[in-house]
């Protein structure tokens, strides 16, 4: 029996057993922010260690930078503190570290895929949850804890136990309108929150072996909240041509010579799986949340559901999800009205999630009712959308266009929802409290809906607002 | 008994599935370069409104202060991996977690800073948690080895992953000092990996 791509990463960077079972697997590739690493720093330093190989760590900021003015010092005393300890320890350990203004600064997941950092058949960690967005490219990538990178920092490797692998195969053709945010979010209201638990994730099927690479990094980012521990998608022609001419990327025979051996690292046609989905994705409608976790999600012509029809702490669940929503059961989620709409984040904040919502957006206006925000993923995003002119159509539209970072997928900066605001936002968490207001209200949808919403000041089909139904 | 094996203490039930890490600590707490003020801002949007004023939230009760296990239901620290949420859990005075699911990446961030996550079915979780409730002064006698609880003279079993169990066994939950062990074998591994140069 062959070997899927999960084990034959597992098996290349196997370091050896650990006495409590686990095993030690080297990292190929750790990416750092100024959130979960400072304190990492600080733990090496009581210890007296050093970094092992301080060139496979890079690091740049994104949660806690302003998408305003970024100039220094920044006008939150402790972000500017953050990002100080940030930048005196990538120094004194030799650590690479994307600055804002060096032209490669933005989110951790963006930054590492379009610098060809983030290559297929390696192991990637980071201190944040999304970094399963690296799977798209046929590598093991995994969120990790503060203690997690001292360890990376320290010996570049990680204790892991090894996962399950469960294929999601999504099948057929998806319709017009509908887009890889979609897909995800459908995937996570079929398996659940917590589906994923103990496997990681390939995706695989017709709907993507069809998307772009910008699409699968949709599909991969929010793995995590399905529970999996990491997503991929097998590396093929469209990863190749994505990564051919990065800026980190090797050139001509190399480029060659790597491309046949990230070749091998797919899935062999016989390999085995702990579990297999298959999802019909001509069926998949554009999906938008109505609670407080991603997979309390519907198709946006469906109606709310009614916690009656649930049972136990299912049930208290889904009545204070609704509760803290502000929403009926049993009414259309389409016409909720919304007072932000934020377009970004590690989910949506690629140049292509940019220039589908402008192509939509031009000539159009987002209702007074409404702020909306459009901010890129990172400056290479913003210098690609700028040469295109997106910004200008975004601002004619009523978007700020606003500077590189997380902003208000998290609100760790002055991107907040104020109140109970209700946020249409193509981030990839509607926690309660998630977007800077313990009161604040989201409901994740695509880009394009986001859009659809902005322009409507309520939730809104896409498809209808901007006709994008197929006329063949 | 294996003294290793030991937990005890006082509990309260945090009633709730899927508690993610933004509820346990929201983001606005992550502005800190380390983890030592985290304690007061545990569950902080749970507990406290716009003003800071207290909801009278179950943590609060003057009946559970003081309390070191704590229960809860499903899928427990889902979301963002930030240590921040188990850093919070434990400056706050918490020794263990039961629950019937954890996170992966929550969990694997408790066992390293050597707090044990219990994972206990759901018959006996609310028979446990309503015995808390009847009996905040009672205290927890765990037992890492037989995977056992006594609490107000009933007993309750409960599962861990096999590596966490171990690790807590031994004293070892922290992997550090083993993986820079391996020195020579990561150089190994490294040198054999035939990864294109990264840096620029």
């Amino acid at each position: 029996m062959g070997k899927n791509l999960y084990q034959k990463v597992w098996d290349d960077h196997l370091v050896g057993p650990l006495e409590n079972g686990q095993y030690q697997i080297f990292m190929g590739l750790h990416l750092i922010h100024e959130v979960t690493s400072p304190q990492a720093f600080g733990m090496l330093k009581d210890k007296n260690l050093k970094v092992a190989y301080p060139r496979r760590t890079f690091a740049t900021v994104d949660h806690i930078i302003p998408t305003d003015d970024q100039s220094r010092p920044f006008s939150d005393p402790m972000a500017e503190r953050m990002m100080a300890v940030l930048s005196d320890a990538t120094l004194a350990h030799g650590i690479e570290f994307f600055q804002p203004n060096s032209g490669s600064q933005g989110i951790v997941h963006v930054v590492g895929p379009e610098l060809g950092l983030t290559q297929p058949g390696i192991t990637i960690c980071c201190g944040d949850s999304h970094t399963s967005t690296h799977g798209a490219f046929g590598c093991i990538a995994l969120g990790i804890g503060t203690s997690q990178v001292r360890d990376v920092l320290a010996s570049q490797t990680l204790a892991m136990d090894p996962l399950k692998v469960r294929r999601i195969e999504v099948t057929g053709q998806l319709s017009s309108g509908v887009t890889a945010k979609d897909v995800t979010l459908h995937i996570i209201r079929l398996l659940g929150v917590n589906g994923g638990v103990g496997y990681a994730y390939e995706y695989a099927g017709a709907v993507i072996e069809a998307m772009t690479m910008e699409e699968r990094m949709t599909v991969c980012n929010m793995s995590i909240e399905g529970g999996a521990r990491c997503g991929y998608i097998n590396p093929d022609e469209t990863t190749f041509a994505y990564l051919e001419g990065r800026e980190r990327v090797p050139t001509g025979a190399a480029f060659d010579a790597a491309r046949m051996r990230w070749a091998r690292y797919a899935s062999d046609p016989d390999a085995h799986y702990d579990d297999v989905v298959v999802i019909d994705g001509s069926a998949i409608e554009p999906t938008v949340t109505w609670g407080v976790t991603p997979a309390q999600a519907l198709g946006i012509g469906e109606r709310i559901p009614d916690p009656a029809a649930a049972e136990g702490l299912d049930q208290e669940l889904m009545t204070d999800a609704l509760r803290y929503m502000q929403l009926e059961a049993d009414a259309p989620i389409a016409g909720t009205k919304i007072d932000v709409a934020f377009i970004g984040s590690c989910t949506n904040g690629r140049l292509s999630d940019f220039q589908a919502v402008a192509a939509a957006i031009e000539g159009r206006k987002v209702a007074s009712s409404v702020r909306a925000i459009a901010v890129p993923g990172s400056e290479k995003v913003d210098q690609a959308a700028r040469a295109l002119g997106l910004h200008e159509v975004f601002t004619a539209a009523g978007f700020e266009w606003r500077k590189p970072g997380c902003s208000m997928c998290l609100a760790m900066n002055p991107d907040k929802l104020v109140g109970d605001e209700v946020c249409a936002s193509s981030s990839n968490r509607n926690f309660m409290g998630r977007q800077g207001s313990s009161t604040g209200r989201t409901i994740l949808m695509s880009p394009i809906m986001v859009a659809a919403a902005a322009i409507q000041g309520a939730v809104a089909d896409a498809r209808d607002v901007f006709q994008l139904e197929q006329t063949s | 008994m294996n003294d290793l094996a030991k937990r005890s203490g006082r509990g309260v039930y945090v009633q709730g599935n899927d508690i993610d890490t933004d509820r346990i600590i929201p983001a606005r707490f992550l502005k800190c370069v380390t983890f030592d003020e985290l304690g007061p801002a545990l569950f902080y949007d749970e507990r406290f409104d716009s003003q800071d004023v207290s909801k009278g939230h179950i943590l609060d009760a003057p009946v559970h202060q003081g309390a070191s296990i704590m229960i809860s239901d499903t899928n427990f620290g889902c979301g963002s991996s930030r240590e921040h949420a188990p850093q919070a859990l434990q400056k706050f005075g918490f020794e263990v977690i039961i629950a019937e699911s954890f996170a992966e990446i929550f969990h694997g961030n408790c066992t390293t800073l050597g707090m044990p996550c219990l994972i206990m079915e759901k018959t006996q979780r609310k028979r446990l948690a309503a015995l808390v409730g009847q009996h905040p002064e009672a205290e927890f006698l765990i037992d890492l080895q037989a995977q056992t609880l006594i609490f107000a003279n009933e007993q309750f079993s409960f599962t861990m992953k096999d590596s966490a169990r171990e690790a807590f066994l031994t004293g070892r939950f922290d992997p550090l000092d083993e993986l820079l062990v391996a020195k020579e074998a990561i150089h190994a591994v490294a040198t054999r990996l035939n990864y294109s140069d990264h840096s620029g």
